[in-house]
Protein backbone atom coordinates (compact mmCIF):
# COMPACT_ATOMS: atom_id res chain seq x y z
CA UNK A 1 0.00 0.00 0.00
CA UNK A 2 2.57 2.67 0.83
CA UNK A 3 6.40 2.16 -0.35
CA UNK A 4 8.91 4.22 1.18
CA UNK A 5 12.46 3.47 -1.18
CA UNK A 6 16.09 5.12 0.64
CA UNK A 7 14.34 8.92 1.31
CA UNK A 8 16.48 11.67 2.49
CA UNK A 9 15.79 14.80 4.30
CA UNK A 10 18.53 17.27 5.06
CA UNK A 11 16.44 20.82 6.27
CA UNK A 12 18.80 24.18 6.15
CA UNK A 13 21.31 22.23 3.68
CA UNK A 14 24.53 24.26 3.70
CA UNK A 15 23.70 26.69 6.87
CA UNK A 16 24.65 26.40 10.58
CA UNK A 17 21.11 24.88 11.34
CA UNK A 18 21.58 22.22 8.91
CA UNK A 19 19.84 18.90 10.05
CA UNK A 20 19.23 15.78 8.36
CA UNK A 21 16.53 14.64 9.39
CA UNK A 22 15.91 11.24 7.65
CA UNK A 23 18.89 9.25 6.27
CA UNK A 24 17.47 6.84 4.00
CA UNK A 25 14.61 5.44 5.39
CA UNK A 26 13.07 2.34 3.84
CA UNK A 27 9.44 1.22 4.96
CA UNK A 28 6.73 -1.00 3.25
CA UNK A 29 3.27 -1.14 4.78
CA UNK A 30 0.59 -4.10 3.48
CA UNK A 31 -2.84 -3.27 2.80
CA UNK A 32 -4.78 -2.73 6.41
CA UNK A 33 -1.25 -2.59 8.39
CA UNK A 34 -1.72 -0.16 11.47
CA UNK A 35 1.86 0.64 12.55
CA UNK A 36 2.82 2.42 15.42
CA UNK A 37 5.87 4.65 15.51
CA UNK A 38 8.12 5.65 18.23
CA UNK A 39 11.51 7.18 18.99
CA UNK A 40 12.80 9.99 20.86
CA UNK A 41 12.44 13.98 19.83
CA UNK A 42 13.66 14.78 16.76
CA UNK A 43 14.61 11.36 16.15
CA UNK A 44 12.27 12.31 12.34
CA UNK A 45 8.74 10.67 12.99
CA UNK A 46 7.02 13.75 12.56
CA UNK A 47 9.62 14.50 9.12
CA UNK A 48 8.77 11.25 8.08
CA UNK A 49 5.10 11.90 7.79
CA UNK A 50 5.51 14.85 6.17
CA UNK A 51 7.69 13.66 3.49
CA UNK A 52 4.73 11.12 2.93
CA UNK A 53 1.83 13.86 2.99
CA UNK A 54 4.13 16.42 1.03
CA UNK A 55 4.67 18.90 2.65
CA UNK A 56 8.08 19.67 1.05
CA UNK A 57 9.96 17.40 -1.56
CA UNK A 58 12.52 14.90 -0.60
CA UNK A 59 16.13 14.81 -0.97
CA UNK A 60 16.33 11.68 -2.45
CA UNK A 61 14.14 8.59 -3.02
CA UNK A 62 10.65 7.49 -3.96
CA UNK A 63 7.40 7.19 -2.02
CA UNK A 64 4.57 5.51 -3.76
CA UNK A 65 1.04 4.98 -2.46
CA UNK A 66 -1.10 1.88 -3.47
CA UNK A 67 1.11 1.52 -6.64
CA UNK A 68 0.98 5.49 -7.81
CA UNK A 69 4.55 7.30 -7.43
CA UNK A 70 3.80 10.60 -5.49
CA UNK A 71 7.21 11.41 -4.93
CA UNK A 72 6.88 14.60 -7.09
CA UNK A 73 2.83 15.47 -6.50
CA UNK A 74 2.60 18.47 -4.50
CA UNK A 75 0.27 18.31 -0.83
CA UNK A 76 -2.92 19.31 -1.84
CA UNK A 77 -2.56 16.35 -4.95
CA UNK A 78 -1.61 13.39 -2.47
CA UNK A 79 -4.14 14.43 0.05
CA UNK A 80 -6.05 12.59 -2.49
CA UNK A 81 -4.61 9.23 -0.63
CA UNK A 82 -3.99 10.50 2.71
CA UNK A 83 -6.19 11.15 5.96
CA UNK A 84 -4.11 12.98 8.63
CA UNK A 85 -4.11 14.53 12.45
CA UNK A 86 -1.73 16.44 13.73
CA UNK A 87 -0.57 16.53 17.06
CA UNK A 88 -1.89 20.40 17.49
CA UNK A 89 -5.64 20.03 17.48
CA UNK A 90 -5.48 23.22 16.18
CA UNK A 91 -4.34 22.42 12.95
CA UNK A 92 -6.31 19.80 11.48
CA UNK A 93 -10.06 21.71 11.02
CA UNK A 94 -10.96 25.23 10.49
CA UNK A 95 -11.89 27.05 13.38
CA UNK A 96 -13.95 29.51 11.58
CA UNK A 97 -16.47 27.15 9.63
CA UNK A 98 -18.88 25.07 10.95
CA UNK A 99 -18.68 21.31 12.03
CA UNK A 100 -20.95 19.78 9.29
CA UNK A 101 -18.96 22.44 6.94
CA UNK A 102 -15.37 21.08 7.89
CA UNK A 103 -16.64 17.51 7.39
CA UNK A 104 -18.08 18.47 4.10
CA UNK A 105 -14.49 20.20 2.94
CA UNK A 106 -12.98 16.29 3.96
CA UNK A 107 -15.52 14.42 2.15
CA UNK A 108 -14.55 16.70 -0.95
CA UNK A 109 -10.87 15.85 -0.55
CA UNK A 110 -9.71 14.56 -4.08
CA UNK A 111 -12.71 16.09 -5.87
CA UNK A 112 -12.28 18.70 -8.16
CA UNK A 113 -14.48 21.70 -6.32
CA UNK A 114 -16.41 23.96 -8.43
CA UNK A 115 -19.78 25.62 -8.12
CA UNK A 116 -22.17 22.64 -6.75
CA UNK A 117 -23.24 22.90 -3.40
CA UNK A 118 -20.76 22.91 -0.36
CA UNK A 119 -22.85 20.64 1.53
CA UNK A 120 -26.18 18.81 0.69
CA UNK A 121 -29.08 17.27 2.98
CA UNK A 122 -28.04 13.74 2.34
CA UNK A 123 -24.39 14.76 3.71
CA UNK A 124 -25.99 16.03 6.67
CA UNK A 125 -28.05 13.14 7.99
CA UNK A 126 -24.85 11.07 7.14
CA UNK A 127 -22.25 13.28 9.19
CA UNK A 128 -25.14 13.27 12.21
CA UNK A 129 -24.71 8.73 12.00
CA UNK A 130 -21.07 9.29 11.61
CA UNK A 131 -20.48 11.78 14.73
CA UNK A 132 -22.73 9.69 16.84
CA UNK A 133 -19.95 7.17 16.23
CA UNK A 134 -17.78 9.44 18.01
CA UNK A 135 -19.81 9.68 21.32
CA UNK A 136 -18.68 13.33 22.10
CA UNK A 137 -22.31 15.00 21.70
CA UNK A 138 -21.21 16.38 19.10
CA UNK A 139 -24.46 14.95 16.32
CA UNK A 140 -26.27 17.87 17.84
CA UNK A 141 -23.63 20.56 17.07
CA UNK A 142 -23.79 20.16 13.47
CA UNK A 143 -23.56 23.45 12.72
CA UNK A 144 -21.66 25.13 15.59
CA UNK A 145 -18.55 26.25 15.24
CA UNK A 146 -15.75 24.30 15.24
CA UNK A 147 -13.19 26.92 17.16
CA UNK A 148 -15.87 26.51 19.99
CA UNK A 149 -15.02 22.94 20.70
CA UNK A 150 -12.64 21.79 22.96
CA UNK A 151 -9.18 20.25 22.05
CA UNK A 152 -10.29 16.53 22.35
CA UNK A 153 -13.30 16.94 20.65
CA UNK A 154 -11.24 19.00 17.54
CA UNK A 155 -9.18 15.75 17.41
CA UNK A 156 -11.89 13.45 17.17
CA UNK A 157 -13.60 15.75 14.79
CA UNK A 158 -10.18 15.78 12.60
CA UNK A 159 -9.28 12.07 13.19
CA UNK A 160 -13.47 11.60 11.53
CA UNK A 161 -12.53 13.94 9.26
CA UNK A 162 -9.07 11.85 8.08
CA UNK A 163 -11.58 8.32 7.72
CA UNK A 164 -14.46 9.98 6.27
CA UNK A 165 -13.79 9.02 2.87
CA UNK A 166 -11.72 5.49 4.01
CA UNK A 167 -8.14 7.17 2.37
CA UNK A 168 -5.64 4.92 1.71
CA UNK A 169 -3.40 5.49 4.19
CA UNK A 170 -4.44 7.17 7.33
CA UNK A 171 -1.28 9.50 9.48
CA UNK A 172 -1.58 10.18 12.95
CA UNK A 173 0.93 12.56 14.41
CA UNK A 174 0.81 12.57 18.28
CA UNK A 175 -3.06 12.91 17.69
CA UNK A 176 -3.38 12.70 21.63
CA UNK A 177 -0.53 14.15 23.06
CA UNK A 178 -2.24 17.55 23.88
CA UNK A 179 -5.19 15.83 25.56
CA UNK A 180 -6.00 14.97 29.08
CA UNK A 181 -5.34 11.15 30.07
CA UNK A 182 -9.48 10.57 29.96
CA UNK A 183 -9.60 12.50 26.30
CA UNK A 184 -6.75 10.75 25.28
CA UNK A 185 -8.23 7.42 25.73
CA UNK A 186 -11.05 8.12 24.16
CA UNK A 187 -9.72 9.46 21.01
CA UNK A 188 -7.62 6.36 20.94
CA UNK A 189 -10.28 4.48 21.61
CA UNK A 190 -12.31 6.29 18.45
CA UNK A 191 -8.97 5.23 16.17
CA UNK A 192 -9.20 1.96 17.01
CA UNK A 193 -12.77 1.20 15.98
CA UNK A 194 -12.55 3.75 12.95
CA UNK A 195 -9.87 1.66 11.57
CA UNK A 196 -10.30 -1.28 12.07
CA UNK A 197 -14.10 -0.55 10.55
CA UNK A 198 -12.44 0.33 7.69
CA UNK A 199 -9.14 -1.56 7.66
CA UNK A 200 -7.28 1.55 7.09
CA UNK A 201 -3.43 1.03 6.52
CA UNK A 202 -2.50 3.25 9.09
CA UNK A 203 0.66 4.87 10.76
CA UNK A 204 0.35 6.00 13.96
CA UNK A 205 2.95 8.23 15.89
CA UNK A 206 3.10 8.10 19.43
CA UNK A 207 5.37 8.96 22.35
CA UNK A 208 3.42 6.09 24.63
CA UNK A 209 5.03 3.14 24.71
CA UNK A 210 2.08 1.29 26.51
CA UNK A 211 -0.50 2.44 23.33
CA UNK A 212 2.57 1.54 20.54
CA UNK A 213 2.27 -1.78 22.09
CA UNK A 214 -1.62 -1.97 22.69
CA UNK A 215 -2.46 -0.99 19.28
CA UNK A 216 -1.85 -2.23 15.41
CA UNK A 217 0.26 -5.14 14.30
CA UNK A 218 3.48 -3.51 14.01
CA UNK A 219 6.00 -1.19 15.70
CA UNK A 220 8.75 0.49 14.27
CA UNK A 221 10.98 2.42 16.19
CA UNK A 222 13.05 5.68 15.04
CA UNK A 223 16.65 7.01 15.97
CA UNK A 224 18.45 9.43 14.38
CA UNK A 225 16.54 9.77 11.18
CA UNK A 226 16.43 6.07 10.58
CA UNK A 227 14.18 3.18 11.58
CA UNK A 228 16.31 1.04 13.96
CA UNK A 229 13.30 -1.77 15.16
CA UNK A 230 10.75 -2.81 13.50
CA UNK A 231 8.69 -5.79 14.86
CA UNK A 232 5.35 -7.25 14.00
CA UNK A 233 3.43 -10.07 14.58
CA UNK A 234 3.73 -12.84 17.50
CA UNK A 235 6.57 -10.89 18.53
CA UNK A 236 5.14 -7.67 18.72
CA UNK A 237 1.72 -8.92 20.44
CA UNK A 238 4.30 -10.49 23.14
CA UNK A 239 6.57 -7.07 23.51
CA UNK A 240 6.60 -5.28 26.48
CA UNK A 241 7.87 -1.92 27.62
CA UNK A 242 10.83 -3.22 29.76
CA UNK A 243 12.19 -5.21 26.40
CA UNK A 244 11.01 -1.90 24.50
CA UNK A 245 12.94 0.31 26.71
CA UNK A 246 15.74 -2.20 26.51
CA UNK A 247 15.58 -1.88 22.26
CA UNK A 248 16.03 1.92 22.17
CA UNK A 249 18.97 2.27 24.84
CA UNK A 250 20.62 -0.20 22.51
CA UNK A 251 19.49 1.91 19.20
CA UNK A 252 20.60 5.18 20.72
CA UNK A 253 23.29 3.61 22.71
CA UNK A 254 22.81 4.92 26.15
CA UNK A 255 21.96 2.99 29.23
CA UNK A 256 20.54 5.44 31.35
CA UNK A 257 17.06 3.85 32.82
CA UNK A 258 14.43 6.61 31.89
CA UNK A 259 12.06 6.59 34.40
CA UNK A 260 9.87 8.88 33.04
CA UNK A 261 9.11 6.30 30.45
CA UNK A 262 7.61 3.32 33.07
CA UNK A 263 4.93 5.89 33.48
CA UNK A 264 3.35 6.26 30.32
CA UNK B 1 -28.26 70.68 11.04
CA UNK B 2 -30.43 71.51 7.76
CA UNK B 3 -26.97 71.59 5.64
CA UNK B 4 -26.52 67.89 7.23
CA UNK B 5 -29.74 66.89 6.54
CA UNK B 6 -29.53 68.22 2.90
CA UNK B 7 -26.07 66.23 2.49
CA UNK B 8 -27.35 63.18 4.42
CA UNK B 9 -28.81 61.16 0.64
CA UNK B 10 -25.10 61.91 -1.01
CA UNK B 11 -23.27 60.69 1.92
CA UNK B 12 -25.33 57.84 2.34
CA UNK B 13 -25.23 57.24 -1.78
CA UNK B 14 -21.32 57.44 -1.44
CA UNK B 15 -21.41 54.87 1.45
CA UNK B 16 -23.06 52.56 -0.88
CA UNK B 17 -20.91 52.78 -3.28
CA UNK B 18 -17.17 52.65 -1.28
CA UNK B 19 -19.65 50.16 0.79
CA UNK B 20 -18.85 47.61 -2.78
CA UNK B 21 -15.69 48.44 -2.22
CA UNK B 22 -15.37 47.31 1.31
CA UNK B 23 -17.08 44.08 0.36
CA UNK B 24 -14.39 43.29 -1.78
CA UNK B 25 -11.92 44.12 0.83
CA UNK B 26 -13.80 41.81 3.45
CA UNK B 27 -12.93 38.55 1.09
CA UNK B 28 -9.19 39.60 1.39
CA UNK B 29 -8.81 40.39 4.60
CA UNK B 30 -11.64 38.90 6.85
CA UNK B 31 -12.15 35.57 4.33
CA UNK B 32 -8.98 35.35 3.09
CA UNK B 33 -6.80 36.60 5.89
CA UNK B 34 -4.59 38.66 3.72
CA UNK B 35 -4.15 42.41 3.71
CA UNK B 36 -4.10 43.41 0.31
CA UNK B 37 -3.27 47.31 -0.94
CA UNK B 38 -3.80 46.22 -4.48
CA UNK B 39 -7.33 47.97 -4.29
CA UNK B 40 -6.19 51.46 -3.75
CA UNK B 41 -4.89 50.76 -7.60
CA UNK B 42 -7.62 48.73 -8.67
CA UNK B 43 -10.08 51.26 -7.58
CA UNK B 44 -9.01 53.84 -9.64
CA UNK B 45 -8.77 51.24 -12.24
CA UNK B 46 -12.06 50.70 -12.61
CA UNK B 47 -12.64 54.13 -12.79
CA UNK B 48 -10.64 54.63 -15.61
CA UNK B 49 -11.31 51.71 -17.70
CA UNK B 50 -15.29 53.08 -17.62
CA UNK B 51 -14.87 56.55 -18.04
CA UNK B 52 -12.74 56.14 -21.01
CA UNK B 53 -15.09 53.08 -22.30
CA UNK B 54 -18.39 55.03 -21.74
CA UNK B 55 -16.89 57.95 -23.21
CA UNK B 56 -16.29 56.45 -26.38
CA UNK B 57 -19.42 55.20 -26.76
CA UNK B 58 -19.57 51.64 -25.37
CA UNK B 59 -22.49 50.25 -23.36
CA UNK B 60 -22.79 51.29 -20.11
CA UNK B 61 -22.93 47.31 -18.99
CA UNK B 62 -19.85 46.01 -21.33
CA UNK B 63 -18.28 49.47 -19.69
CA UNK B 64 -18.78 48.01 -16.15
CA UNK B 65 -17.77 44.54 -17.09
CA UNK B 66 -14.97 45.27 -18.73
CA UNK B 67 -14.24 47.54 -15.39
CA UNK B 68 -15.07 44.30 -13.48
CA UNK B 69 -12.41 42.20 -15.48
CA UNK B 70 -9.81 44.61 -14.92
CA UNK B 71 -10.02 44.92 -11.48
CA UNK B 72 -9.67 40.93 -11.54
CA UNK B 73 -6.74 41.04 -13.76
CA UNK B 74 -5.04 43.43 -10.98
CA UNK B 75 -6.04 40.67 -8.16
CA UNK B 76 -4.50 38.11 -10.45
CA UNK B 77 -0.83 40.18 -10.68
CA UNK B 78 -1.06 40.50 -6.99
CA UNK B 79 -2.12 37.11 -6.32
CA UNK B 80 0.27 35.37 -9.16
CA UNK B 81 3.50 37.56 -7.80
CA UNK B 82 2.59 36.33 -3.98
CA UNK B 83 2.13 32.53 -5.03
CA UNK B 84 3.84 32.35 -7.61
CA UNK B 85 6.74 34.32 -6.66
CA UNK B 86 6.70 34.52 -3.41
CA UNK B 87 6.47 37.78 -2.58
CA UNK B 88 4.66 38.30 1.11
CA UNK B 89 0.80 39.49 0.12
CA UNK B 90 1.27 42.85 1.43
CA UNK B 91 4.67 43.62 -0.76
CA UNK B 92 3.20 42.53 -3.72
CA UNK B 93 0.04 44.58 -3.22
CA UNK B 94 2.30 47.54 -3.01
CA UNK B 95 3.85 46.30 -5.74
CA UNK B 96 0.26 46.13 -8.16
CA UNK B 97 -0.30 49.59 -6.21
CA UNK B 98 2.65 51.26 -7.53
CA UNK B 99 2.55 49.63 -10.77
CA UNK B 100 -1.60 50.63 -11.46
CA UNK B 101 -0.24 54.35 -10.90
CA UNK B 102 1.13 54.27 -14.12
CA UNK B 103 -1.22 52.21 -15.76
CA UNK B 104 -4.29 54.18 -14.78
CA UNK B 105 -2.88 57.14 -16.27
CA UNK B 106 -2.00 55.37 -19.32
CA UNK B 107 -5.53 54.16 -19.32
CA UNK B 108 -7.04 57.68 -18.90
CA UNK B 109 -4.49 59.29 -21.91
CA UNK B 110 -2.09 60.03 -20.01
CA UNK B 111 -4.00 62.54 -18.09
CA UNK B 112 -4.88 62.99 -14.58
CA UNK B 113 -8.43 63.36 -14.30
CA UNK B 114 -11.48 63.05 -17.20
CA UNK B 115 -14.98 63.14 -17.29
CA UNK B 116 -17.78 62.30 -18.16
CA UNK B 117 -20.67 64.72 -20.36
CA UNK B 118 -22.51 64.78 -17.50
CA UNK B 119 -24.32 68.04 -18.88
CA UNK B 120 -25.61 66.42 -22.02
CA UNK B 121 -28.70 64.95 -20.93
CA UNK B 122 -28.36 62.01 -23.29
CA UNK B 123 -25.09 60.91 -21.75
CA UNK B 124 -26.65 61.56 -18.35
CA UNK B 125 -30.02 59.40 -18.55
CA UNK B 126 -27.96 56.42 -20.02
CA UNK B 127 -26.08 56.45 -16.71
CA UNK B 128 -27.12 53.74 -13.74
CA UNK B 129 -26.17 56.38 -11.18
CA UNK B 130 -25.18 60.26 -10.97
CA UNK B 131 -25.31 62.58 -7.80
CA UNK B 132 -27.69 64.67 -10.19
CA UNK B 133 -30.03 61.83 -9.75
CA UNK B 134 -30.05 63.00 -6.04
CA UNK B 135 -32.27 65.40 -6.76
CA UNK B 136 -35.97 64.26 -6.13
CA UNK B 137 -38.01 66.96 -7.90
CA UNK B 138 -36.56 66.20 -11.52
CA UNK B 139 -36.07 62.40 -11.36
CA UNK B 140 -37.90 59.40 -10.19
CA UNK B 141 -37.02 57.85 -7.37
CA UNK B 142 -35.84 54.32 -8.74
CA UNK B 143 -33.20 56.55 -10.65
CA UNK B 144 -32.01 57.59 -6.98
CA UNK B 145 -28.60 56.62 -6.23
CA UNK B 146 -29.71 55.21 -2.71
CA UNK B 147 -32.07 52.85 -4.50
CA UNK B 148 -30.01 51.74 -7.31
CA UNK B 149 -26.88 51.10 -5.70
CA UNK B 150 -29.16 49.93 -2.69
CA UNK B 151 -30.48 46.93 -5.35
CA UNK B 152 -26.96 46.64 -6.71
CA UNK B 153 -25.69 45.92 -3.44
CA UNK B 154 -28.03 43.42 -2.58
CA UNK B 155 -27.31 41.75 -5.71
CA UNK B 156 -23.95 41.65 -5.25
CA UNK B 157 -24.76 39.96 -1.36
CA UNK B 158 -27.13 37.61 -3.27
CA UNK B 159 -24.16 36.27 -5.84
CA UNK B 160 -21.36 36.05 -2.73
CA UNK B 161 -23.38 34.47 -0.48
CA UNK B 162 -24.02 32.03 -3.32
CA UNK B 163 -20.86 31.54 -4.03
CA UNK B 164 -19.40 31.14 -0.77
CA UNK B 165 -21.73 27.75 -0.15
CA UNK B 166 -20.34 26.48 -2.94
CA UNK B 167 -17.68 23.92 -2.99
CA UNK B 168 -15.04 26.35 -4.55
CA UNK B 169 -16.50 29.29 -2.33
CA UNK B 170 -16.11 26.99 1.01
CA UNK B 171 -12.70 26.05 -0.75
CA UNK B 172 -11.68 30.05 0.17
CA UNK B 173 -13.14 30.19 3.50
CA UNK B 174 -11.01 27.32 4.64
CA UNK B 175 -7.75 28.17 2.86
CA UNK B 176 -8.44 31.52 4.87
CA UNK B 177 -9.39 30.18 8.10
CA UNK B 178 -6.48 27.40 8.13
CA UNK B 179 -4.04 26.36 5.14
CA UNK B 180 -2.75 23.87 6.33
CA UNK B 181 -5.90 22.39 6.91
CA UNK B 182 -7.30 23.30 3.14
CA UNK B 183 -4.00 21.90 1.97
CA UNK B 184 -4.30 18.39 3.77
CA UNK B 185 -8.19 18.27 2.62
CA UNK B 186 -6.49 18.35 -1.18
CA UNK B 187 -7.58 22.17 -1.71
CA UNK B 188 -5.08 23.98 -4.08
CA UNK B 189 -4.17 26.98 -1.40
CA UNK B 190 -2.64 29.07 -4.16
CA UNK B 191 -5.49 28.63 -6.24
CA UNK B 192 -7.86 29.68 -3.79
CA UNK B 193 -5.75 32.53 -2.42
CA UNK B 194 -5.28 34.02 -6.49
CA UNK B 195 -9.20 33.72 -6.84
CA UNK B 196 -9.99 34.92 -4.00
CA UNK B 197 -7.71 38.22 -5.13
CA UNK B 198 -9.62 38.65 -8.64
CA UNK B 199 -12.73 38.56 -6.86
CA UNK B 200 -11.83 41.29 -4.84
CA UNK B 201 -10.14 43.51 -6.52
CA UNK B 202 -13.20 43.02 -9.34
CA UNK B 203 -15.70 44.26 -7.00
CA UNK B 204 -13.32 47.12 -5.93
CA UNK B 205 -12.65 48.23 -9.68
CA UNK B 206 -16.91 47.85 -9.75
CA UNK B 207 -17.11 50.43 -7.08
CA UNK B 208 -14.58 52.07 -8.55
CA UNK B 209 -16.89 52.74 -11.73
CA UNK B 210 -19.66 53.66 -10.46
CA UNK B 211 -17.89 56.14 -8.00
CA UNK B 212 -16.68 57.22 -11.60
CA UNK B 213 -20.73 57.91 -12.92
CA UNK B 214 -21.61 59.22 -8.93
CA UNK B 215 -19.12 62.19 -9.82
CA UNK B 216 -18.98 63.01 -13.42
CA UNK B 217 -15.28 61.50 -13.86
CA UNK B 218 -12.09 59.92 -12.52
CA UNK B 219 -9.37 61.05 -11.12
CA UNK B 220 -5.68 59.28 -10.75
CA UNK B 221 -6.04 59.82 -7.04
CA UNK B 222 -9.42 58.89 -6.24
CA UNK B 223 -8.31 55.10 -4.99
CA UNK B 224 -5.80 56.53 -2.39
CA UNK B 225 -5.85 55.20 0.92
CA UNK B 226 -9.46 53.02 -0.42
CA UNK B 227 -7.90 49.99 1.84
CA UNK B 228 -8.13 52.05 4.73
CA UNK B 229 -11.57 53.39 3.93
CA UNK B 230 -12.51 49.48 3.17
CA UNK B 231 -11.04 48.19 6.86
CA UNK B 232 -12.96 50.90 8.42
CA UNK B 233 -16.27 49.62 7.23
CA UNK B 234 -15.44 46.03 7.91
CA UNK B 235 -14.42 47.06 11.40
CA UNK B 236 -17.56 50.06 11.84
CA UNK B 237 -20.10 46.57 10.81
CA UNK B 238 -18.29 44.13 12.61
CA UNK B 239 -18.01 46.47 16.31
CA UNK B 240 -21.63 47.07 15.52
CA UNK B 241 -23.32 44.44 14.37
CA UNK B 242 -20.97 41.10 14.89
CA UNK B 243 -23.58 40.43 17.59
CA UNK B 244 -26.68 40.30 15.57
CA UNK B 245 -25.70 40.01 12.63
CA UNK B 246 -24.92 36.05 12.16
CA UNK B 247 -25.75 34.94 8.91
CA UNK B 248 -22.93 35.51 6.02
CA UNK B 249 -25.37 37.33 3.87
CA UNK B 250 -25.87 39.66 6.61
CA UNK B 251 -22.31 39.98 7.39
CA UNK B 252 -22.24 41.04 4.18
CA UNK B 253 -24.56 43.57 5.20
CA UNK B 254 -22.93 45.07 7.89
CA UNK B 255 -19.44 46.07 5.68
CA UNK B 256 -22.24 47.97 3.38
CA UNK B 257 -23.60 49.66 6.51
CA UNK B 258 -20.72 50.29 8.05
CA UNK B 259 -19.41 52.32 4.99
CA UNK B 260 -22.82 54.31 4.68
CA UNK B 261 -22.02 55.28 8.72
CA UNK B 262 -18.06 56.27 7.42
CA UNK B 263 -19.46 58.38 5.53
CA UNK B 264 -22.49 60.30 7.26
CA UNK B 265 -19.40 60.49 10.36
CA UNK B 266 -17.09 62.12 7.45
CA UNK B 267 -20.21 64.25 6.65
CA UNK B 268 -20.99 65.45 10.28
CA UNK B 269 -17.07 66.76 10.93
CA UNK B 270 -17.20 68.23 7.20
CA UNK B 271 -20.32 70.18 8.43
CA UNK B 272 -18.58 70.91 11.62
CA UNK B 273 -16.22 72.66 10.24
CA UNK B 274 -13.28 70.50 9.85
CA UNK B 275 -10.55 71.16 6.74
CA UNK B 276 -10.95 68.19 4.16
CA UNK B 277 -7.14 68.04 4.57
CA UNK B 278 -7.55 65.99 7.86
CA UNK B 279 -9.84 63.70 6.95
CA UNK B 280 -7.17 61.04 5.93
CA UNK B 281 -5.67 61.84 9.27
CA UNK B 282 -8.94 61.37 11.37
CA UNK B 283 -9.74 58.00 9.09
CA UNK B 284 -6.43 56.78 9.58
CA UNK B 285 -6.38 57.55 13.69
CA UNK B 286 -9.96 56.16 13.92
CA UNK B 287 -8.93 52.99 11.78
CA UNK B 288 -5.92 52.47 13.94
CA UNK B 289 -7.77 52.56 17.18
CA UNK B 290 -10.21 50.09 15.96
CA UNK B 291 -7.37 47.72 14.96
CA UNK B 292 -5.42 47.47 18.17
CA UNK B 293 -8.62 47.16 20.27
CA UNK B 294 -8.86 43.17 19.80
CA UNK B 295 -4.99 43.15 20.47
CA UNK B 296 -5.16 45.13 23.71
CA UNK B 297 -8.33 42.79 24.59
CA UNK B 298 -6.42 39.51 24.39
CA UNK B 299 -3.32 40.99 25.67
CA UNK B 300 -4.99 41.88 29.24
CA UNK B 301 -7.53 39.14 29.45
CA UNK B 302 -6.56 36.13 27.20
CA UNK B 303 -3.27 36.42 27.79
CA UNK B 304 -2.05 32.87 29.02
CA UNK B 305 -5.02 30.43 27.67
CA UNK B 306 -3.03 29.30 24.44
CA UNK B 307 0.07 27.69 26.72
CA UNK B 308 -1.92 25.24 27.38
CA UNK B 309 -2.98 23.81 24.48
CA UNK B 310 0.19 21.45 24.02
CA UNK B 311 2.40 19.58 25.73
CA UNK B 312 0.68 18.39 28.67
CA UNK B 313 0.32 14.54 29.14
CA UNK B 314 3.53 13.57 27.20
CA UNK B 315 5.48 10.70 28.19
CA UNK B 316 8.90 11.45 26.53
CA UNK B 317 10.98 8.79 25.68
CA UNK B 318 14.26 11.30 26.58
CA UNK B 319 14.63 14.42 28.46
CA UNK B 320 15.65 17.05 26.13
CA UNK B 321 13.13 19.29 24.51
CA UNK B 322 13.03 18.68 20.80
CA UNK B 323 12.85 21.25 17.76
CA UNK B 324 9.33 22.11 16.74
CA UNK B 325 8.41 19.89 14.01
CA UNK B 326 5.26 22.17 12.82
CA UNK B 327 7.06 24.70 10.89
N1 LIG C 1 10.60 22.18 8.77
C1 LIG C 1 11.77 21.98 9.43
N2 LIG C 1 12.77 22.85 9.30
C2 LIG C 1 13.95 22.65 9.94
N3 LIG C 1 14.20 21.60 10.73
C3 LIG C 1 13.24 20.70 10.90
C4 LIG C 1 11.97 20.83 10.26
N4 LIG C 1 11.19 19.78 10.61
C5 LIG C 1 11.96 19.04 11.42
N5 LIG C 1 13.19 19.56 11.60
C6 LIG C 1 14.27 18.99 12.38
O1 LIG C 1 14.43 17.64 12.00
C7 LIG C 1 14.66 16.82 13.14
C8 LIG C 1 13.61 15.73 13.21
O2 LIG C 1 12.39 16.36 13.60
P1 LIG C 1 11.01 15.60 13.74
O3 LIG C 1 10.02 16.65 13.95
O4 LIG C 1 10.81 14.69 12.62
O5 LIG C 1 11.21 14.78 15.07
P2 LIG C 1 10.17 13.87 15.82
O6 LIG C 1 10.71 12.50 15.80
O7 LIG C 1 8.82 14.06 15.29
O8 LIG C 1 10.28 14.47 17.28
P3 LIG C 1 9.17 14.81 18.37
O9 LIG C 1 8.97 13.57 19.14
O10 LIG C 1 9.79 15.87 19.19
O11 LIG C 1 7.94 15.26 17.66
C9 LIG C 1 14.69 17.74 14.32
O12 LIG C 1 16.02 18.05 14.62
C10 LIG C 1 13.95 18.96 13.86
O13 LIG C 1 14.41 20.11 14.51
MG1 LIG D 1 7.00 15.02 15.99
Amino acid sequence: MLEIKNIWKTFNAGTVNEKTALRGVDLTLDDGDFVTVIGGNGAGKSTLLNAVSGVWPVDRGTISIGGVDVTKLPEHKRAKYIGRVFQDPMMGTAATMQIEENLALAARRGQRRGLRPGITKAEREEYREQLKMLDLGLEDRLTSKVGLLSGGQRQALTLLMAALRKPQLLLLDEHTAALDPKTAAKVLDATERIVQKDHLTTLMITHNMRDAIAHGNRLIMMYDGRIVVDVSGEEKEKLTVEQLLAMFNQASGSDEADDKLLLG
Amino acid sequence: MANFLNALPGAVSQGLIWGIMAIGVYITYKILDIADLTVDGSFCTGGAVFVMLFGSGVNLWVAMLVAFLAGMLAGLVTGLLHTACGIPAILAGILTQLGLYSINLAIMDMRASQSIAVTDNGVLNRLLVSLRFLNTEKFPFYRHPIFVVGVFTAAIIAILYWFFGRELGAALRATGSNQNMARAQGINTNVTKVLGLMLSNGLVALAGALLSQYSGGNEINVGRGAIVIGLAAVIIGEVLLDKVFRNFALKLLSVSIGAILYYIVIQAVLQMGLNPNYLKLLTAVVVGLFLSIPYWKGKYFRGYKKMRTVGINMVKIDGETGGDDRA
